[in-house]
């Protein structure tokens, strides 16, 4: 192997070596920082065609597009990491549309003195979920910041996809008698981070929910075109996605609290911590709002897919020019379910 | 989640909604005081409410710690963050209570003053530890349930002689501010404020015991039944409330028994006393001045005081103009008597302390009730025209 001809004489030290000023400067160290480890990885054509761009066709029809910045602490926690999140994160949000997620891109600010072996390690993870999903991750950007400006890495991806013909999925569309679906236990993503906080740290077996939901998704429209809404509830939780589909579409909500799926284990850290499962932040789940006619056929296609296997009808929309969302309690009473107000917990994803 | 769901059964609960339905006597009201903030929070998050008949009405009272903290005493906690440039440690609820000049401990902070939020007093004492060369106050605030781990802290700072760790004291003791209650104006003269009886609170008397409530239940003659903070211990202390009002007695009774001793946590008692002293007197929002109504960290301990370290100006903040938690703290007015109740004070942007906490009335009518103050102001409306 003749040396003089490589574009980089020596590979990049990952093992021991720092994120440094010069892989954000535009020079060969960038280079060899995407070469080495982002095109390694991410292992695809657009990507190694190396332009500041990826050029490829498009079908006649409908685009959908989503960003998503992902800031979460610690970039490592139980069932995930800030990698792998910043893929499943996007992919649900376009997927949330009824669409098939195409290409993602993704723009990385790492922090000066950050780890090459564990920006790599995220890397390898964020690579993993993309070819486990199906859509790569063709282009993207890197960034460097002095230390102490940011907290090892912060990844922001961008996703886009197509629509099936046929599907008008929006937040739009709730009306008075539809059925509220969750697609199984709330609240693990938030108490999995929790539970790895430093100053936090209690055992428990609870790991992340954080997926793609888009597979299920194809199953879902393709059982039942007619579904009217779908999104998934991260930041803020159930009780309040279900608040902003509310406003939308100007109706309110009523929940039985006996239907919201909730493992005990999560239950009893929210009880010790002393938050709320419905606020408490998920990413692998969705919630679905269907005409109450199409109901048990949407719930035994969703029952069907590892990822809905535990769904549930947990509501339905009522009518209401004020857009509350109520819930009769496992005790009886009923209780009025609002936005999350303020942080329940910062840096979630 | 076992010894926890038990007391959240619906049938129960029903049963016992019949028994206080029936007991009741539809010719008077009953009008119990939750001290407690754990019971305001339990009442409106099961919707206890919506299980009792009319007449029987639940009048929240001012046991919530954050909610009672006079807005000067976080004015003197930002000025240990801001002028002393110490590492305050503070419990999350109080980072969004206002202070004055539209300040508050989370503005504070995003100004660049060092305020962190802690789980525990050990968090606390870690960060001293980590931070040899900073000064480190923990905010105390709370009843006396919260008391005996600042007494250890402050124990284990004098053994670990760990020099940068002090505590600005604001803790406060529930006797006290239950009889301040009940000799107000508003209860003894005017008596627009008519409290047939009293749950008392759980975790408190797990410390102190339930035999202290003995004296103004016996001057006052209201009963007082310890509670415990699940909805069926509401439940089942408001029927023991409605039977001895039913009967003109006035005694301390204890559903809370799986915890509550009359006699209380001997240790914990002695730990507090070891390391606290009564202060003289206490400003309360809501309640004012009251004597003998909070501790103070004693001279032994003189070193690890905030207030003996630093020199605290003392602040003449008062609350926001028109913001009606002293009154909603006496019980003498609901949250929707407010005027700045969901218009410009929301959990989002509270202007007074009940809004800030969840066990705060204003904060729980909010987010739990909201519908229910809306349906009886257009039923008002309705018979006006």
């Amino acid at each position: 192997m003749n040396k003089i001809s490589s574009r980089f004489p020596t590979r990049l030290k990952i093992k021991n070596g720092y994120v440094d000023m010069t892989h954000g400067a535009g020079g060969r160290a960038m280079a060899q920082l995407i070469d080495e480890l982002f095109v390694r990885h991410f292992d695809n054509e657009l990507l190694a065609q190396g332009n500041d761009q990826a050029l490829f066709n498009v079908n006649s029809g409908r685009m959908v597009i989503s960003t998503d910045g992902h800031v979460v602490s610690p970039l490592f926690f139980p069932g995930g990491d800030i990698g792998s999140l910043s893929v499943h994160g996007t992919i649900n949000d376009v997927a949330m549309s009824g669409a098939q997620p195409l290409y993602l891109s993704a723009s990385f600010i790492l922090e000066e003195g950050f780890e090459l072996a564990q920006l790599e390690k995220i890397v390898i993870s964020m690579a993993n979920a993309a070819k486990a999903a199906g859509v790569p991750v063709v282009t993207g950007d890197t960034k460097v910041v002095e230390r102490g400006k940011g907290d090892g890495v912060f990844i922001t991806t961008t996703g886009i996809g197509v629509v099936p013909e046929g599907l008008n999925i929006s937040g739009l569309n709730a009306r008075p008698d539809d059925a509220i679906i969750v697609s199984g236990f709330i609240g693990d993503h938030g108490v999995a981070i929790m539970s790895s906080r430093e100053n936090l740290e209690f055992e428990t077996e609870i790991v992340s929910d954080s997926a793609c939901l888009h597979d299920l998704v194809a199953d879902m429209v393709a059982a039942v075109p007619t579904i009217k809404t779908l999104r998934d509830p991260t930041r803020g939780g159930l009780a309040s996605t279900l608040n902003e589909i509310a406003q939308q579409s100007g109706v309110g909500m009523q929940l039985n609290e006996d239907d919201i799926p909730l493992r005990p284990e999560v239950s009893a850290a929210c009880e010790l911590l002393g938050l709320d499962p419905l606020y408490v932040a998920n990413e692998g789940k969705l919630i679905a709002i269907c005409r109450r006619q199409d109901a048990e056929q949407l719930l035994k296609t969703m029952h069907n897919h590892p990822l809905g296997q535990h769904a549930a009808i947990i509501g339905h929309v009522v009518e209401d020019d004020l857009g509350f969302v109520t819930m009769e309690t496992s005790f009886g009473g009923n209780r009025i379910v609002d936005w999350l107000a303020g942080e329940q917990l910062p840096r979630i994803c | 989640m076992k010894y926890v769901n038990e007391f959240r059964a619906k049938d129960l609960a029903k049963k016992l909604a019949k028994q206080i339905a029936r007991e009741a006597d539809p010719s008077r009201t009953y009008n119990v005081m939750e001290f407690c903030g754990g019971h305001t929070h339990a009442i409106f998050r099961y919707g206890v409410q919506d299980l009792m008949p009319e007449n029987v009405k639940f009048i929240h009272g001012p046991g919530c710690p954050v909610c009672v903290l006079p807005i000067a005493r976080i004015d003197s906690a930002i000025e240990l963050a801001e002028h002393h440039r110490a590492i305050v440690c503070t419990y999350g609820d109080m980072m969004r209570v206002p202070a004055s000049k539209k300040k508050s401990l989370i503005k504070s902070k995003a100004a660049g003053a060092d305020i962190r939020m802690v789980y525990s007093t050990q968090d606390a004492l870690k960060i001293a530890r980590d931070n040899p060369d900073r000064q480190v106050v923990f905010f105390a605030i709370g009843f006396e349930t919260t008391t005996p781990p600042t007494a250890v802290a402050i124990k284990q700072a004098q053994a670990e002689k760990l020099e940068n760790f002090s505590v600005f004291c604001n803790h406060v003791l529930t006797p006290a501010a239950i009889q301040h209650i009940l000799q107000s104006p508003e209860v003894r003269q005017i008596g627009s404020v008519s409290i047939d009886g009293f749950l008392g609170p759980s975790h408190v008397s797990s410390i102190i015991g339930s035999a202290p409530y003995a004296y103004f239940a016996e001057e006052f003659q209201k009963p007082v039944v310890i509670a415990g903070f699940e909805p069926l211990d509401v439940m089942q202390s408001t029927l023991m409330l409605t039977r001895q009002i039913n009967d003109g007695r006035f005694e301390v009774e204890n559903e809370y028994t799986r915890v509550v001793t009359p006699q209380g946590n001997k240790k914990a008692q002695q730990l507090v006393s070891e390391v606290f002293e009564l202060r003289r007197l206490f400003e309360w929002r809501g309640l004012g001045d009251v004597p003998y109504s909070a501790l103070q960290i004693r001279q032994a301990f003189a070193d690890f005081d905030a207030e003996k370290r630093f020199v605290i100006t003392p602040s003449t903040g008062r609350d926001v103009k028109g913001c009606e938690c002293p009154a909603i703290l006496r019980g003498a007015k609901r949250p929707t008597d407010c005027k700045l109740f969901g218009t410009v004070c929301t959990p989002d942007n509270p202007q007074g302390s009940c809004m800030v906490s969840s066990e705060g009335s204003c904060a729980a009518y909010w987010s739990y009730g909201r519908f229910r103050g809306a349906k009886t102001k257009s039923v008002k409306k309705a018979q006006v025209a």
